[in-house]
């Protein structure tokens, strides 16, 4: 390795090259993913580039109807000034782990990390969001329902950078989010699902956390409640209860949950049916 | 590595870091300053906390690099704070305190929640802290302590 | 002045507040090296060969040891040493210590223990009580695996037609302490032994069980209680002890070990888990006929206070309820799960989760209100308990109920359980209201010859006369630090009370352990201070000329307040007029009444005083999900008297809160030996937004025989909180409950294990 151990670069332009230059450094954001391992005797990074002073990566904003989240925008941040603007992503950040880490994790560590149980993805999934991935060749854009490939896997080449996420945003686009946690609070999630009804672009979301080896789209669901809502693309048609159960069954046979420490795989898929069914509730609340 | 860090006002010049080692063990194997506990390294205890330009975050989680440039304020540096002296006398008189390894960690979250929320309700007290475990008290004096901080505060 | 009953507070509190207290793990002595443990990846295997070589050769490491290194008994334990230092042949568990290492830094220490190479031989473990006791299950210790059976029998159940039986297997998990502060502590050569500073709850059991592992006499070995962070049972078996004072006496250089949390998972002894099988047989009005109970309790790899932890589930298997027909059969095996000991209420929590989910089903069953059902059958004075021993003194049984009887109704609205997570807005939610009581014994029982001691001394000091205190007795956050000087001020109206650290300078306190410390070292204390009392009398009496034992004799009043001796209210003299240069000091040992081992079908005197609490817990439950909200509990507790309030209602609300967690969430799972979720992300203990408000109510019901009338305080609160969460939720949710922890899925439906 050459130069010093520690870079912490000021502008995108400079993140990029060093990734470019040292891709076997770790990335570094908020630190609560790698200093886990680090402080479990796992991970001894002989190099680390501190994303966090890059002040490109630390805004957000709303540009033609698409929120963008600078990559180093941190949960606390999100949960505090996007309530409004993304209620789902917002409601989601409020529940990652404690103040402290709110504090200090950001979204694009969430996504660098790609665990199945992050808390964010479930959201970006249903919200149609977009990662945007940065590297010295320029930018593209990944939908997050094709970002993750499995367990802290993803699409994100040894020389991109997660940089921000795109998020459409507009009136007429209900969002809700819930998790299972067995605490009250600081809870890694057992299931976690967010559903999202787009009035405007009658367009379903439903993004599914822990219920699988990666984030998941639940595509069948959002079509069959799509299709119950707008029958042949027409005028809507208020949600029936029925609707709402076929909807919530079909999200639960997308997930393919597993056995673990924190929970059945059982109970894991009756957790996101009732989550998908109270979620989809919310949302048509006002319209039926 | 060699690092500078700004802790509790004071620039520290600290020699041969380890570019993996947290803001936590340098302040306690490096500075001596054993108020910031280590009792889970994983965030999620609270015991850690420490104020990194004004927020509170688990000092375990954050590389000690990271912290160069930052103004760290640990619970040795909040002697004198105003709020943080009436949380601490509160800790005490209301029997928050019992073996007290989490409890620098209750004063420093505490303190940055009194900051920011001076007249924070009790739920928004509870959720503020949720991320500080305190395994001896059931938490019940240390939201009473809260309480008559903030009434002292108020005055 | 702040005597006993007064709120004082913490002499600690400051240090503690600002950071400043000295944790064992905060020990700093320059040139010192840093340890770490080399532990088994097995449950059970053979152990071929050691290889130190490479490890050895690494950088910056000055010694690495192994069995072979031991100079005495490779063994330790509370009971039988059964527990080796460092593992020569076999091990039995996950997280074994094989080899110990010090080196310069913590990282080079932990690197070198990764290259000391162990070839092993493996073994099928024994991962039940079940397994264990198969016929033909291979012995894991020389008497075989059954640790120890208590069988007590009074009456003949079998005489009895009962109206209504109610039968119900419980399982209860494996609760960690968990404490905050991991094992850690220092350990230096000094000429001729070892200094260790360390936590503990018991320095001198640590002492006795270090001289046989080292070979020394226990003199050359002094032990200080390093500042602890918790202790909940999880200190009071050796740790690091053995280990720290091994590597400083072979590098000649202080050690210093610090566990991480991964490793104090692994590192200390667990709450036994627990099958307990019941029948309860009870009359149409409620009377409880008969109670038949079997619990198998998991001891893990070695014996710890396995022996004494089952004898307790067996002799409060019924509750506190009068039966006078009992069987009762509790046995604790090994097998090769991780080690089970001590953990606060110690044998009685588990009990409590099985005879309390019985009395609600039985309440149930017979139509009874279940505050009813268990007012029919309390426990009053002179009652006998299953072991003949009667109940000696006023009971607080009735008064606890009818307490928690007649609280208010909770008028909060309905919480949303899961938190901010935003899976309900009110769906599913059902309200249940659950009661729960439960008693064990304060004190060591069992005929175990169980005593503190106190040395106090008066001095002058700026013309002032102040005192010191020495006890051996292990302040782990408790409060005995605070009640101690409350007790000088008031037995010598002394202000100035200064408590010296614990070392093994003075004789043993004991251990900080079975709710005892206020009640033995408390009572050593107040003996030592009435021994310095006397001696003021005395010397009062040759300076002044009054010849007290003639005033004291007609029934005059001596006094000591405010740092004058008074008779009558006539003040005589200063203290500083009697108190000599030199100063006075008085030692004291203080033992409770004797009891007696378990005699045939386990009747005997086996307790010395019996401690009691109840709680009201009222829950919130999301049926559809499982998922559940405590939203209030009521904990009544009687403490005989209080010496300082403030402090026992941190023991109620503390104790109440980890039964919280046993209730909910706190389970350590073994997987054919392997924890699998030794960190604070997937073991769960309760937040601030778990541990609902509560109110405490102290009832003071004296006992006649213990100083003060003081009863433990510490234990009982966590004994029915479990079990009052347990039957909120299970009428929340309208279903029988058979385990805690509750999991989510326990409420559905669904399988439970897939």
């Amino acid at each position: 390795m050459s130069g010093p151990e520690l870079v912490r670069p000021e502008t995108l332009a400079d993140l990029v090259a060093l990734r470019a230059a040292h891709p076997d450094r770790t990335l570094v954001a908020g630190g609560t993913d790698v200093m886990v391992g680090v402080n479990f005797g796992r991970l001894r990074p002989s190099g680390v580039i501190d994303v966090g002073r890059v002040a490109e990566l630390r805004a957000h904003e709303v540009v033609d109807g698409v929120l963008r989240i600078g990559a180093g925008v941190t949960f606390g941040r999100i949960e505090t000034s996007l309530a409004d603007v993304v209620p789902a992503l917002a409601t989601a950040a409020r529940g990652v782990g404690s103040p402290q880490i709110r504090a200090a994790a950001t979204i694009g560590g969430n996504l660098g990390t790609a665990s199945p149980a992050g808390d964010a993805h479930p959201a970006l999934i249903a919200l149609g969001a977009s990662i945007e991935l940065a590297s010295v060749d320029g930018t593209r854009l990944v939908p997050a329902d094709a970002y993750f490939l499995g367990p802290g896997r993803s699409v994100r080449t040894e020389r991109e950078v997660v940089a921000a996420v795109r998020i459409p945003v507009g009136d007429g686009i209900r969002q809700e989010f819930a998790k299972i946690g067995t605490r009250n609070a600081m809870v890694i999630a057992v299931a976690a699902v967010a559903v999202v009804v787009d009035l405007e672009r009658r367009r379903i979301g439903v993004g599914l956390g822990s219920v699988g080896p990666t984030p998941i789209r639940a595509a069948r669901a959002e079509a069959l409640l799509a299709a119950a809502l707008w029958p042949d693309g027409g005028e809507r048609v208020p949600p029936t209860a029925e609707t709402i159960a076929a909807f919530a069954e079909e999200v639960r046979r997308s997930a393919r949950p597993i056995d673990d420490v924190r929970g059945t795989a059982a109970y894991r898929a009756h957790a996101v049916q009732v989550m998908a069914r109270r979620c989809a509730t919310w949302c048509l609340e006002e319209v039926r | 590595m060699r690092l500078e860090l700004d802790v509790n006002g004071q620039v520290h010049t600290v020699e041969d870091v380890a570019v993996w080692e947290s803001l936590l063990t340098v302040l306690r194997d490096r500075l001596a300053l054993y108020g910031s506990k280590n009792a889970c390294e994983q965030g999620e205890c609270g015991s850690c906390s420490v104020l990194v330009d004004g927020e509170v975050v688990c000092s375990c989680l954050v590389l000690a690099g990271q912290a160069e440039g930052r103004s760290v304020v640990t619970v040795e540096g909040l002697d004198a704070d105003p709020i943080a002296t009436e949380v601490r006398c509160a800790l005490v008189a209301a029997g928050g305190v019992q073996c007290g390894f989490c409890t620098p960690g209750f004063v420093v979250t505490a303190t940055g929640l009194l900051r920011d929320q001076p007249c924070a309700s009790e739920p928004a007290v509870r959720e503020a802290l949720a991320g500080n475990l305190c395994r001896c008290t059931g938490y019940s004096k240390i939201v009473e302590a809260i309480a008559r901080a903030q009434a002292e505060l108020g005055r | 002045m702040t005597g006993i009953g007064s709120s004082a507070p913490r002499p600690d509190g400051d240090a503690k507040v600002r950071g400043r207290f000295p944790f064992s793990s905060d020990l700093c002595v320059p040139g010192m090296l840093w340890g770490h443990t080399v532990r088994s990846p097995h449950a059970y295997a053979r152990i071929q060969s050691v290889d130190v070589t490479r490890a050895r050769a690494a950088e910056g490491v000055r010694v690495v040891l192994t069995a072979a290194d031991v100079p005495g008994r490779n063994g330790f334990g509370l009971v039988v040493d059964d527990q080796p230092v460092l593992a020569s042949d076999v091990v039995r568990y996950v997280g074994e210590p094989v080899a110990v290492v010090a080196a310069a830094t913590p990282e080079q220490a932990r690197r070198a223990a990764a290259l000391v190479e162990v070839a092993y031989t493996e073994l099928e473990p024994l991962c039940s009580v079940e397994e264990a006791l198969a016929p033909d299950a291979p012995a894991l210790h020389p008497d075989g695996n059954l640790v120890r059976t208590i069988d007590i029998r009074r009456g003949a159940p079998s005489r009895h037609a009962a109206d209504v039986v109610v039968t119900g297997t419980y399982t209860v998990g494996m609760q960690d302490q968990a404490p905050l502060g991991t094992e850690s502590g220092i350990a230096m050569p000094t000429s001729g032994g070892v200094r260790l500073l360390a936590n503990s709850q018991w320095i001198h059991a640590d002492r006795n069980q270090l001289a046989a592992v080292l070979d020394l006499p226990p003199a050359a070995i002094d032990v200080t209680l390093a500042g602890v962070g918790g202790a909940f049972g999880a200190r009071e078996d050796i740790t690091l002890h053995a280990h720290l004072c091994l590597l400083a006496l072979a590098s000649g250089r202080p050690v210093k070990m610090v566990y991480s949390r991964e490793e104090s998972f692994v590192g200390h002894v667990h709450r036994h888990p627990a099958v307990l099988r019941y029948e309860h047989g009870a009359r149409a009005d409620g009377t409880l006929l008969y109670v038949r109970c079997e619990i198998d309790m998991d001891g893990g790899a070695y014996a710890s206070t396995s022996w004494a932890v089952v004898s307790n589930a067996a002799a409060f298997a019924v509750g506190p309820y009068v039966c006078d027909d009992v069987e009762i059969r509790a046995r604790v095996a090994y097998t090769n799960n991780p080690p089970c000991g001590a953990m606060r209420g110690f044998g009685a929590v588990q009990a409590a989760v099985g005879h309390e989910a019985q009395m609600d089903r039985l309440a149930d069953a017979l139509g009874i209100d279940p505050v009813e059902l268990r007012l029919r059958n309390a426990l009053d004075e002179g009652d006998l308990l299953p072991t003949g021993q009667p109940l000696r003194g006023a009971s607080p049984v009735r008064r606890i109920l009818e307490e928690l009887r007649d609280l208010p109704p909770v008028a909060a609205p309905l919480a949303v359980p899961g938190g901010t997570a935003n899976v309900t807005r009110g769906e599913g939610v059902v309200r249940g209201t659950g009661y729960g009581i439960g008693f064990k014994a304060g004190g060591m029982p069992e005929g175990i010859r169980d005593y503190a001691t106190a040395w106090v001394r008066l001095l002058r000091r700026d013309g002032e006369v102040v005192a010191q205190v020495r006890t051996a007795a292990a302040e782990i956050g408790q409060g005995l630090s605070t009640v101690v000087p409350q007790i000088v001020r008031t037995e010598l109206g002394v202000a100035d009370v200064t408590v010296l650290p614990a070392d093994t300078s003075v004789g043993s306190a004991g251990s900080s352990s079975a709710s005892r410390q206020t009640y033995m070292t408390g009572g050593a204390v107040q003996a030592a201070c009435r021994a310095l009392r006397e001696q003021l009398v005395e010397r009062a009496h040759e300076y002044h000329g009054h010849r007290f034992g003639e005033l004291l004799e007609r029934g005059h009043d001596i006094s000591l307040r405010d740092g004058m001796l008074e008779l009558d209210d006539t003040t005589l003299l200063g203290l500083d007029d009697l108190v000599p240069p030199e100063g006075l000091e008085a030692t004291r040992r203080y033992d409770h009444r004797p009891t007696t081992p378990f005699g045939a079908d386990g009747q005997g005197e086996p307790h010395v005083q019996f401690i009691f609490a109840g709680h009201r817990a009222v829950a919130d439950v999301d049926v559809e999900t499982g998922l559940t909200r405590v939203v209030q509990l009521d904990v009544v507790q009687d403490v005989g008297r209080a010496i300082n309030p403030v402090a026992v209602e941190g023991q109620m609300q503390g104790g109440t809160a980890q039964g919280v967690g046993l209730a909910l969430m706190e389970e350590i799972q073994v997987e054919r030996g392997r924890i699998r979720n030794a960190s604070f992300t997937d073991y769960l203990v309760p937040t601030i937004l778990d541990v609902p408000p509560m109110t405490t109510t102290i009832l003071e019901l004296p006992d006649p025989e213990a100083p003060y009338g003081v009863k433990g305080a510490g234990e009982p609160a966590t004994i029915s909180s479990t079990p009052a969460v347990m039957s909120a939720v299970r009428r929340a949710a309208g279903r029988d409950l058979f385990r805690v922890p509750i999991r989510p899925w326990d409420l559905t439906d669904l399988p439970t294990e897939s």
